[in-house]
């Protein structure tokens, strides 16, 4: 059970948009994104679905694993919803009965609202969907690069990043197996209440805690007799570069967030 | 000189206590001195706390001798200048085969080593490409480390010390972590990269059975030198292993044994063949 953990789920598959750098994929989203704040009306809601659409179609990604991406934000998702259609105050009220006051601004709102977050959510997780773990930090450390020049240490962060990412399995791993013999010994994790239950937790998380600090220490001394000494005077064993269709998808997201503030200072 | 040669090279470590003002000091490495000379195979043998891995540490410039030199490529590893040069000429392969892996896929790994001393890209291919074909890896290089037995990422470990174009690699118990096979797997590595490839190994080990193939086998008790000589030489003297609380392999014990007994065999039988003729001969001789 414990397995099942996925962290930035990737669906393999072969797209123009798994091609795609991934610095430019970044900067997509993050088009993305802001258009989705630009958007007040519904020709603008409407430009963004069907930018949304053609761009699910071109990953290739079944619009159903999309879809279910959504279901751990339904919660955030409906009290969004239920505070827009509740708490707006409007001029053309539709239904009045004791406290509940519902306006026709109310239901625009909240439909808004929820085709908002329902976008937002499908777009970023298009973005993890179709970049590996790996080509995703390598994009955070090339494309964010100039942050080096305000002391950010870009180059630390995405080490770090990569590092957790290819332990993650044998942390998983080894919290299976201290279970497994913490149970051996008769420890319970599986009934009583929740503070219990919590309590139960320690004598795993203790063991697990210390044996990655073992590990990270190894690790250290294996990187140092590799000669890692940092970001500097590094070489890359596969360095990122702009494809052509890099610079068509740039081209895109500009026409994109052009017509986006275009409708929203027009209309 | 050889390509690593030490002279009264000593460590010790300082024992603190909860406050982390010293109490004492223990001496892991006690005046040693060695010579390895570049092709070399060595195995350094001993048991738990006999001061091995420490020794090997110094090798590739991880700890700095508290007493004592060592060069390594005629370059003095005390000597910060020195540093990256030391590293690139001996690499290093650990024993836990899951803590040496930094990258998420094979190939990746293979790469770190040459990307951090500023290999250019096709270059970095190139030396991949080759390591991972010298330690039979080629096949999974897209794999994920995770998904690999423990031999295999031993050789993985390998080609990515290889992948630096070292002189020479010192290997601290790569097979203690190993499965039979998996240690077969790495030893057949180590031994095809001595002979074919010309780099020095250093193998530190308390496995006997690794030992037979070495040109030479040093034995450590307590921070020193206690016995220094071909594998035959040392499994001869039997007694001696045991005195350091070693075992030697079984044909030689059962040889030793025998020998005690008054059976005319020669010290050092190392293999089984070797014994089965030579017991052949005596009994020809005898007739017994």
């Amino acid at each position: 059970m414990i397995r099942d953990i996925t962290i930035g789920q990737y669906y393999q598959t072969d797209s123009v948009l798994h091609r795609l750098d991934p610095r430019t994929k970044l900067m997509g989203t993050l088009v993305f994104i802001v258009s989705m704040f630009l958007a007040d009306s519904w020709i603008g809601y409407a430009v963004s679905a069907a930018y949304l659409a053609m761009i699910i179609r071109l990953s290739h990604v079944p619009v159903g694993f999309i879809v279910r991406g959504l279901k751990a934000v339904m919660i955030l998702l409906l009290i969004s919803v239920s505070f827009n259609l509740f708490l707006t105050a409007g001029e053309h009220e539709i239904l009045s009965f004791w406290i509940i006051h519902i306006t026709w601004e109310g239901v625009q709102q909240a439909v808004f609202m929820a085709v908002r977050l329902i976008f937002l959510i499908m777009g970023s997780s298009l973005m993890t969907l179709t970049t590996t773990p790996n080509q995703l930090t390598d994009g955070l450390e090339t494309g964010l690069g100039w942050m080096k020049k305000i002391h950010v240490p870009v180059h630390e962060i995405s080490m770090m990043m990569s590092i957790a990412l290819r332990f993650i399995p044998i942390l998983v791993d080894e919290t299976d197996k201290i279970m497994k013999a913490q149970m051996a010994r008769g420890a319970d994790f599986e009934s009583g209440n929740l503070i219990e239950r919590a309590k139960a937790l320690v004598p795993i998380l203790v063991p697990l805690f210390v044996s990655s600090v073992r590990r990270a220490t190894d690790l250290a001394m294996a990187m140092e007799a590799r000669c890692y000494h940092g970001g500097e005077n590094r070489t890359r064993m596969k360095p990122l570069r702009y494809a052509g269709r890099d610079r068509l998808g740039y081209l895109v997201m500009a026409v994109y967030l052009g017509l986006m503030i275009a409708l929203r200072s027009l209309l | 000189m050889g390509i690593i040669k030490a002279i009264k090279l000593t460590y010790d470590y300082i024992k603190r206590d909860e406050e982390g003002s010293p109490t004492g000091v223990n001496r892991a490495v006690d005046h040693v001195d060695i010579d390895i000379a570049s092709g070399e195979f060595v195995a350094v043998l001993g048991h738990n706390g006999s001061g091995k891995s420490t020794l090997a540490k110094h090798m590739n410039a991880l700890l700095l001798p508290t007493e004592g030199t060592i060069w390594v490529g005629e370059k003095d590893t005390a000597d910060e200048d020195n540093l990256w040069d030391v590293r690139r000429m001996a690499g290093m392969v650990f024993q836990n085969p899951d803590n040496q892996i930094i990258g998420t896929v094979v190939e990746e790994d293979v790469g770190f080593g040459p990307e951090n001393i500023g290999v250019p890209t096709e270059e970095i291919w190139k030396r991949v490409d080759e390591s991972l074909e010298a330690v039979g890896m080629t096949a999974y290089r897209y794999h994920s480390p995770n998904k690999l037995s423990g031999g295999q990422k031993q050789r993985v470990a390998i080609a990515g010390v290889m992948a630096m174009r070292p002189q020479c690699i010192v290997l601290d118990e790569p097979t203690a972590m190993l499965d039979p096979n998996g240690r077969r797997e790495v030893l057949r590595t180590v031994r095809e990269l001595n002979r074919q490839e010309h780099i020095t190994v250093v193998l530190i080990t308390h496995y006997m059975e690794e030992v037979i193939e070495a040109d030479r086998v040093i034995v450590m008790d307590d921070g020193r030198i206690v016995m220094e000589g071909t594998p035959a030489e040392v499994f001869g003297r039997t007694d001696e292993m045991k005195r350091y609380r070693l075992d030697v392999p079984q044909v030689t014990e059962l040889a030793w044994e025998l020998k005690k007994d008054g059976l005319p065999l020669s010290d050092g039988i190392l293999r089984i063949d070797q014994f089965v003729d030579e017991i052949m001969a005596v009994y020809r001789e005898t007739g017994r």
